[in-house]
């Protein structure tokens, strides 16, 4: 039995009424939770702890002064590894024996002994054999390296979730297996990679923080060596914690927005030229 | 039936039958654009395909029916190499390539199998459009970069042909933003922005939603009646009646029967293929 129009569409105003008031009811739940936490925190660190103003105005500036070196180590390690998993997952994929058990000895390798263990490796087993590197750049090939293994196998599915009628449709049409892949399909595999990279710079920006065992001055190696030095490792861990924080925030905010404009980007591209 | 066995020939020169005559469209003296001769296909124990073979000459449109698993799919897949015949030749205008199936042969033939590929434009069921390249953009990528064609001479070709199959307005559209039957006839204008010598149909409207399907087999039959040389893999038996000059029907792997549309549809002479045409009419399909 149909109800008058009218009394139809009074009822679906009512309802999404209601529906917009539950939600920001939810809303204002939610960020009063979250405030609620943050404040016990601070309290725990007011009441408990000494905090002594002198201390942290001189501990936060150097500490977060590593937060430069944390972002460049993350930025070219995460470069490394995209090349390295670029040809990793090319190997993977590829019909020649060779360039396959290349790759997967890589992956295996990598992906089956701990980060650290490949950072002390580089920082101080390589001198024995006469190769001394800096820290910084047993930072970056560590991480880069250690990453691109696990990327390797994230970047091979990524070319394998291109459909294979794409690949085909590009030969039919008379281009080479390379020819296709270069044009067809690997632009399509990289949007759907892209935001994995993003997701493991974040992780990479926390995961440098082990890059502090061989010396490298970032974020966390600052934070242990004042936080040692004057029996205040609690302070200054808390700080450098609020710093890797903030950082991770920032970047993951970043990394929505790019995903937002690719999955939009598709649809509204302008024409080019 | 002795046409059956006539076809197969597997390896001998291949020999016409007079069910394989060219059809009314084709010249006197005319040399064929596509001739296939004794294709098989193994799938491991699987045998798909039985020695068949095709011949189909300038302005000609083949149609291919047959129930599904007969191997017809396959066959259209093996005149471009989509698929690796296990025996057989292909020759689609004085390029010829013979099935490899133990990879003897290197580079050389992998050339020989673009240029056949570059003479045979191939439109799928799932019109496979590139979602990352504009409507013209996925017309003239192939000109452009396997034939190196300049871009303001490969964009009017494409223009011509988007023109033709009436979407000509969505030049700057992403496939995304297409119906399916849009999809399709860009499809088509990408095939033929190619300018290749024959059209390969692989059940081009089967994925279609029903109402889709019209616009599509419009372009086709417009495409036939202007004289391009296809061959199409269909169940649309009203466009086959129609459109094509030739019919062949395959059974198992081979072509068990061969002829204009008026004989093989109308009025067949193998019992599998009447058997086939009798299910479709008690399913109401026309005539």
């Amino acid at each position: 039995m149909a109800k008058p129009l009218g009394l139809q569409s009074e009822l679906a105003a009512a309802v999404a009424k209601n529906d917009r008031r539950r939600e920001r009811a939810w809303r204002l739940h939610f960020r009063l939770v979250s405030a609620g936490i943050l404040a016990l925190i601070l309290l725990f660190i007011i009441t408990y702890l000494n905090v002594e103003a002198t201390f942290i105005s001189r501990a936060a500036p150097f500490i977060l002064a590593g937060a430069g070196l944390t972002i460049g180590v993350s930025l070219l390690s995460i470069t490394l590894a995209t090349l390295l998993a670029t040809f990793g997952a090319l190997g993977r994929l590829s019909r020649s024996a060779t360039a396959n058990a290349i790759a997967s000895f890589y992956v295996s390798f990598f992906r089956g002994t701990p980060l650290l263990l490949q950072l002390l490796f580089w920082y101080l087993a390589l001198p024995q054999v006469g190769i001394v590197l800096d820290p910084f750049v047993c930072a970056v090939g560590a991480l880069g390296m250690n990453y691109g293994a696990y990327m390797t196998e994230l970047f091979r599915a990524g070319i394998q979730a291109v459909p294979g009628g794409q690949r085909e449709a590009a030969v039919a049409l008379g281009m080479s297996e390379s020819t296709a892949f270069r044009r067809i399909v690997a632009p399509q595999a990289f949007r759907i990679i892209v935001p994995a990279i993003g997701n493991d710079f974040v992780a990479m920006l926390k995961d440098s923080a082990l890059a502090s065992a061989v010396t490298l001055q970032e974020i966390l190696w600052r934070a242990q060596n004042i936080g040692r030095k004057e029996f205040k490792s609690l302070q200054t861990l808390l700080i450098a914690a609020a710093v890797y924080w903030v950082l991770t925030i920032a970047f993951t905010a970043v990394q929505n927005r790019v995903e937002a404009r690719l999955a939009a980007g598709d649809r509204h591209k302008e024409v080019k030229g | 039936m002795s046409r059956t066995s006539d076809l197969r020939g597997a390896t001998a020169p291949h020999e016409l039958h007079p069910a394989e005559r060219p059809g009314v469209l084709v010249k006197p003296g005319a040399d064929p654009v596509l001739r296939a001769t004794g294709i098989e296909k193994w799938f491991g124990e699987n045998h798909v395909l039985r020695g068949a073979s095709i011949t189909v000459w300038p302005g000609e449109t083949v149609c291919i029916l047959g129930r599904s698993g007969s191997g017809k799919s396959t066959f259209l897949r093996s005149l471009n190499f989509l698929e690796d015949p296990t025996d057989g030749r292909v020759e689609i205008d004085g390029v010829s390539v013979a099935a490899d199936p133990f990879r003897r042969e290197g580079k050389q033939r992998l050339a020989r199998i673009r240029e056949l590929r570059m003479r045979a434009g191939m439109v799928f069921q799932e019109f496979n459009l590139f979602p990352h390249l504009s409507v013209i953009e996925n017309c003239i990528e192939a000109p452009l970069h396997v034939k190196g064609m300049p871009r303001k001479e490969a964009e009017e070709i494409a223009e011509r042909y988007l023109d033709k199959v009436g979407l000509l307005d969505k030049r700057d559209e992403y496939p995304s933003r297409l119906s399916g039957g849009q999809r399709q006839r860009v499809a088509i204008a990408r095939a033929l922005s190619m300018q290749p010598k024959v059209l390969l149909f692989d059940e081009p409207t089967s994925a279609l939603d029903p109402t889709l399907v019209g616009e599509v087999l419009k372009v086709m039959a417009d495409l036939a009646h202007e004289g391009r040389t296809m061959i199409v893999v269909t169940h649309e038996m009203d466009f086959a009646h129609e459109a094509a000059d030739r019919v062949y029907y395959m059974d198992q792997g081979e072509f068990a029967e061969v002829g204009p549309p008026e004989q093989v549809i109308d009025a067949p002479q193998d019992p599998r293929t009447a058997k086939f045409l009798s299910r479709f009419r008690t399913l109401g399909g026309k005539k």
